[in-house]
């Protein structure tokens, strides 16, 4: 029955889409290899901007971006997460309960607000409560707008599961918690991954908000690089995207290996 | 079938009813607290007397939507009429998301298909693949992108190399420059909410259909994508919103000849013109535009179920 | 929430030890690491650097609520006038810094801060444009290569994406006087930039240099320093000092209001106006430095670079004038006019 889920054509839109979305990172590494400091004219192949990453003058504020960066990303994505699939479960499963559509307004305001306005109006928000803005002003600003981008990949997939999985455990006693966890949740999985991953990316690209927000020296990775491109982009930027990308494959092929190893063991 | 995710209401209670109050308030919490309040405050501001050069003086004013709705000429004295500047700067940047938002469509659903149905190993790894590129940044992408499509780039000397083009295209500053960036910028955020609909899509329901003969792309049209819409409508909101504001790709592929409605709101606040309550009051017309288009939708959903 | 912002923040603070603290607002490279670390070694105070990207930028976050956060930043010319007049400013006297003196003569008594009371020159440069010699020989000492191109330039041209630099150099183009409130001369001017604007492939100051780089434009309006880099980079660009006149801006460093470390920053201004450390940045930069003496200390190409070593019949240049609000109005309408 393979014709059901096979369309001619789909693979080829497919590697059309990979094709897309990697080409320009070939640029990106290609010229992190640059032997001249433009990124327009090739100068011979070179480690240097590798070096100057890890030994360069620049080498300390550019590795603590890096790291606020990560840590950020991965804090808010999770708390993000958390409250989406919460929020999901009272939207989709909640019947129709009082604040319901309001609920469901307030959900998606991160994404009809545009980015500059939500910019100025945290920084002067918070300002006004007397939060000192850093690290974690940073951090509150990004699992905000990240909950619509956790919340739309994870309801839409629990609108497609029917309750009766949950009721058949149910049926058969289990507790709330129990048939939450063992049932419903592995169900909601690819959703939630989905909407954890849509998350993390958009934490970690986010520039415009993060700068109003981000306290005097606080920098993430966008901002170093938004700053530092003030005079042209150096091969330098395109070396430390190169080592975000090699970071990211690691991690793939470490869940990866994780996956199989679990799956092999009984 | 809701349309928006979570849009509709339910049957598909399960006992969660009573849950659905504390359920929601995290997300109240957060997002009432540290978003709508915020918000609440600009949309004030929008009503409120210019200060020169940014800030705002605490004085009742509809100056700001005077400005967008009624002109007056350069210099303020013809009789006023209707100002179409900033409808048109709307009008553009609602088709340039919508086109975009098409063509994310267009590949972003093969492909998020073509993903689903997959061994469920190698799903995740077919995800990765997706999101990978998005741990670059957004700018460092689309300055790579615009190096590969300028007249003198690789794309160029290929299509020439190959004999399909004799001059180079020319793509930089065009709109279709801005569309591509606009799809590299927000294909993830198609491709997984679709994934994570068709993966839960019961394929015993087009084996059915395909018993009784009818082709496979009627079986795709009429019975698989009213069951997978809502990933496709959480796909296209996650592409069409953030595409409306977007200025990176419009300025950089596209040149800024001309305002979008992000690269508008921007310079009213970090711009020459310092103009908070425009600023304000045009994020207040476009949240309420996209907000009414979404408040209409979930409803005739919701009519259409019931 | 706000007990955990403030918990985390000393855990990624870099620890600040010794002579205290100095919070600097700053444009991103323009100011070479090398200096930082030179000024950390002589004072022991420890310098975080923040950056922005527009004068505009700085002036809304600072208004938004940063000040206060802030000791020194670093405004162009009409930015300070501004900010003197929105009162973010602190003043100091000649008798805090001991460089005092060594500002150059000409940059000491400056329209946009007279007497310099909470300012010292940081770089100074002009904006016209630079062309690609190999797209086009003939001669480049006009404005009209931007407003009225030959035929070889024609939707080959970047210009900054600047208010005030476009306006002014339009201005400047047509004979007009800035900030004017002749009807006749700003209807000039709108229909001299909209029949103008058909000519040109992009608006970008970020990209200014790369598009003359890469070729994506054969002309664009630019800072001299960046079209010395352009130059460095292998493109064959000609920086013009044309005839009709052209746009000087000089960057300051100030004194910020409410700094919460007066002495610290007073310190790094003197510094800044140190012969050697003000080469340092013309070095770094490829500008012009407002401090004399500074001849022995810079680099051959710097000190003979032809973008900052205007031509003898080079016509003097003009500062952006700050306008009225009312006058702003009518500038401001006319930019979004050409931007619709």
């Amino acid at each position: 029955m393979r014709g059901v889920r096979h369309y001619p054509g789909f693979l080829a839109l497919t590697l059309v889409c990979l094709t897309v979305l990697y080409a320009p990172l070939l640029v990106v590494t290609a010229y992190s290899f640059n032997g001249s400091t433009s990124i327009t004219q090739w100068g011979g192949f070179s480690w240097r901007w590798y070096a100057d990453v890890f030994t360069g003058p620049e080498s300390a504020r550019f590795g603590l971006a890096a790291r606020n960066s990560l840590t950020i990303a991965v804090l808010a994505a999770t708390a993000a997460t958390l409250i989406a699939t919460a929020a999901s479960l009272a939207m989709v499963r909640g019947g129709r309960f009082r604040g319901r559509t309001a609920s469901f307004a307030l959900i998606n305001l991160p994404l009809m607000v545009p980015e500059i306005v939500t910019a100025v109006a945290s920084l002067i928000f918070f300002t006004m409560v007397g939060l000192r803005t850093g690290y974690g002003t940073i951090l509150i600003a990004h699992i905000t707008f990240c909950i619509p981008f956790a919340y739309l990949p994870i309801s839409a997939r629990l609108e497609g599961i029917e309750p009766f999985f949950e009721e058949a455990a149910r049926d058969l006693y289990a507790s709330r918690f129990r048939a939450f966890t063992q049932v419903l949740l592995p169900l909601m999985a690819p959703g939630v991954i989905s909407g954890w991953l849509l998350a993390f990316i958009i934490s970690l690209d986010d520039f415009i908000i993060t700068n109003f927000v981000k306290g005097a020296g606080m920098e993430t990775l966008p901002t170093a690089i938004f700053g530092s491109v003030k005079q042209g982009i150096k091969p330098n930027i395109m070396a430390i995207s190169t080592l975000m990308l090699a970071a990211s494959a690691a991690v793939v092929t470490l869940s990866w290996l994780i996956n199989r190893r679990g799956q092999r063991s009984p | 079938m809701a349309g928006a995710p979570g849009a509709g209401g339910g049957p598909k209670d399960a006992g969660w009813g009573p849950l659905a109050l504390p359920l929601m308030l995290p997300t109240w919490a957060v997002i009432g607290i540290f978003l709508a309040l915020p918000v609440l405050l600009m949309a004030v501001y929008s009503f409120l007397t210019r200060e020169f050069r940014g800030g705002v003086e605490w004085q009742f004013s509809l100056a700001a939507y005077d400005q967008f709705f009624v002109t007056r000429g350069l210099f303020g004295d013809e009789p006023p009429s209707l100002e179409w500047t900033y409808i048109l700067i709307f009008w553009r940047s609602l088709w340039q998301a919508a086109l975009a938002t098409g063509l994310c469509l267009l590949i972003g659903f093969p492909t998020a298909w073509f993903i689903a149905t997959r061994s469920p190993r190698s799903r995740t790894v077919w995800l990765f693949l997706v999101t990978i590129p998005y741990w670059v940044n957004l700018l460092i992408r689309t300055v790579s992108l615009k190096f590969l499509i300028r007249d003198n780039g690789p794309l160029n000397e290929f299509l020439m190399g190959i004999g399909l083009t004799s001059g180079p295209l020319p793509l930089v500053n065009t709109n279709l420059a801005v569309q591509l960036g606009l799809f590299y910028s927000y294909l993830p955020f198609m491709v997984l909410p679709i994934y994570a609909a068709v993966e839960r899509y019961n394929f015993a329901l087009s084996e059915a259909a395909a018993d009784l003969y009818a082709g496979r792309w009627r079986i795709l049209w009429e019975i698989t994508l009213p069951v997978v819409r809502p990933g496709i409508v959480a796909g296209c909101l996650l592409v069409f919103i953030p595409s409306l504001g977007a200025f990176l790709a419009p300025d950089l592929l596209g040149g800024a000849k001309n305002f979008m409605i992000g690269s508008l709101i921007d310079e009213q606040f970090k711009g020459s013109q310092g103009n908070w309550p425009f600023g304000a009051a045009v994020s207040v017309i476009l949240m309420t535009l996209v907000m009414l288009a979404l408040l209409i939708y979930a409803r005739a959903q919701g009519r259409g179920r019931a | 929430m706000k007990r955990f912002g403030i918990a985390l923040l000393p855990l990624l603070a870099s620890p600040a030890f010794g002579e205290g603290e100095l919070k600097v607002y700053h444009w991103f490279e323009y100011m070479p690491q090398e200096l930082v670390d030179k000024f950390q070694a002589e004072t022991g105070i420890t310098v975080t650097i923040d950056t922005y990207d527009s004068n505009e930028a700085m002036l809304a976050s600072l208004k938004a609520g940063k000040l206060g956060q802030y000791d020194v930043a670093v405004p162009g010319d009409y930015m300070v006038q501004i900010m003197a007049e929105e009162g973010l400013l602190d003043s100091f006297s000649p008798a805090d810094l001991p460089n005092f003196g060594n500002i150059a003569p000409q940059w000491l008594d400056v329209p946009f801060d007279p007497g310099r009371k909470s300012s010292i020159p940081y770089q100074w440069g002009s904006t016209a444009f630079a062309v690609n010699r190999d797209v086009y020989q003939g001669d480049i000492n006009t404005l009209a290569i931007l407003f009225d191109p030959p035929d070889e330039l024609k939707g080959r041209i970047n210009v900054l994406d600047s208010q005030g630099e476009v306006l002014a150099l339009g201005s400047i183009y047509l004979g007009i006087p800035q900030c004017s409130q002749d009807r006749a001369q700003l209807k000039a001017l709108m229909d001299m930039l909209l029949a103008a604007k058909p000519h040109w492939a992009s608006f970008g100051s970020d990209t200014a240099k790369d598009v003359l780089v890469s070729g994506d434009a054969a002309a664009g309006m630019i800072y001299n320093g960046f079209a010395a880099k352009a130059r460095a980079e292998g493109a064959n660009v000609e920086y013009a000092y044309p005839k009709e006149g052209f746009v000087v801006w000089m960057d300051n460093a100030v004194l910020l209001k409410d700094a919460p470390n007066r002495d610290n920053a007073l310190k790094f201004l003197n510094f800044l106006l140190e012969p050697e450390n003000a080469a340092a940045v013309t070095n770094y930069a490829a500008y012009t430095a407002g401090v004399t003496g500074v001849e022995p200390f810079l680099a051959e190409e710097i000190r003979t670079s032809p973008e900052t070593n205007p031509p003898a019949d080079a016509p003097a240049g003009s500062f952006v004038a700050v306008c009225d609000e009312a006058t702003q109005k009518l500038y401001d309408a006319i930019w979004t006019n050409l931007k619709k």
